[in-house]
């Protein structure tokens, strides 16, 4: 299983990007061409959204440099504690929707304190590997193409991050408890 | 809604910092995220010119279009307000195919060529569109087979079975991309239909 997983990943990207230039070439498609005409978008699609990163990413700099995550944090936890979630990965919840490298160092430190064969180890990883870090993507998702009023996406993605951060909680209890 | 909660993000924060008498993590940890922003976009400068690249030749040799017709019952349900043949549908169903495949960097691109292409079908240019809402309902809570990141990390920690959490995650992703989907359509008609 482990070395067919790792098989796939290690083969998907050039199995992908051979199928594609042949399959082209053979319909008559310009390969060099073309792909100088599409990649040219990709600098100023980048450059774009960095006015937009720049304001998310500093809110999000102050609110966990300051402490406020873990403050938010050490409220939730006599709460989350009477449902049975264990507190440790609380934080890891908590910074998923920020910041994906934030999370994935704290996903990582669990899965290392606690051994990743353990419960917390597995919830981590199950979280981890779960959602998205929802506001880096609004933010740079609609930065590019500068949209400023997000309606109603935040409640969706949050209420998302939310869902599956308990499905995780109730599929890991379930399959590796007892 | 993203007004306050940026403004309560750096607010608290600022609030507290004071409390503990340390105001210059704030100036520090501002002037630290704003020159990271700006490095993380000029990195992506190489990875987006490739994909983008790679997807205008899938798009030319008519596979984009292939893909958006074979998936088009599902599509024609999520996106109503996307005409079948517009190329938004090709990009958004790249995009999910490598969020689905755990292929993280080449999503981004995808992603970002989607927005453009549900930008020019939208009316408002500075308010996001329904189209636009349900897509990224879709690419935060999108399912995920490969969590490949995570697996390596179980690996090198030593894992009996760094593979066991793929089903978990599964699990865990469906379940959360139903509520997305489903907030989401519940939503787009209280805020009223528009493109």
């Amino acid at each position: 299983m482990l070395a067919l997983f790792q098989q796939i990943s290690a083969w998907s990207i050039p199995v992908f990007l051979l199928f594609i230039l042949v399959y082209a070439f053979f319909r008559g498609v310009k390969v060099y061409e073309t792909f100088i005409k599409g990649a040219e978008e990709g600098f100023n699609i980048a450059v774009r959204i960095i006015p937009y990163l720049v304001a998310m990413m500093i809110a999000v700099s102050i609110f966990r440099q300051s402490g406020m995550l873990d403050l938010l944090g050490s409220i939730c936890n006599p709460i989350l504690k009477i449902v049975g979630i264990p507190v440790e990965v609380i934080p890891l919840a908590l910074m998923r929707p920020f910041s994906g490298g934030g999370a994935l160092g704290i996903a990582a430190e669990l899965i290392n304190n606690y051994g990743p064969d353990s419960i917390i180890g597995r919830l981590a990883s199950t979280m981890q590997g779960s959602t998205d870090t929802t506001f880096f993507v609004l933010t740079v998702y609609f930065g590019s193409v500068g949209i400023r009023k997000y309606r109603y996406s935040l409640a969706v993605g949050l209420l998302a991050d939310l869902t599956t951060f308990f499905a995780s909680v109730y599929i890991v209890n379930r399959m590796f408890s007892i | 809604m993203i007004n306050i909660v940026w403004l309560l993000m750096i607010v608290s924060g600022i609030a507290l910092a004071s409390l503990q008498g340390k105001p210059e993590i704030i100036t520090q940890s501002a002037f630290g995220s704003a020159q990271a922003a700006v490095k993380y976009s000029l990195e992506l400068v190489g990875i987006m010119s490739f994909w983008l690249g790679m997807m205008r030749i899938a798009e030319e040799a008519g596979l984009v279009r292939a893909l958006a017709r074979g998936l088009k019952p599902l599509t024609k349900f999520l996106f109503p307000s996307i005409p079948a043949q517009h190329p938004a549908m090709g990009a958004i169903l790249m995009n999910l195919s490598a969020n689905i495949l755990g292929l993280g960097n080449a999503a981004t691109p995808f992603g970002l060529k989607a927005m453009q292409e549900l930008q020019s079908i939208n009316s408002d240019k500075e308010t996001a569109s329904a189209a636009m809402c349900t897509f990224l309902a879709l690419n935060t809570a999108c399912i995920t087979l490969m969590p490949t990141m995570i697996i390596a990390i179980r690996l090198s920690a030593g894992s009996a079975n760094p593979t066991e959490i793929v089903s978990t995650t599964l699990f865990a992703t469906a379940v959360g991309m139903s509520v997305a989907i489903l907030a989401d359509n519940i939503l787009r008609k209280v805020y009223g239909r528009r493109l």
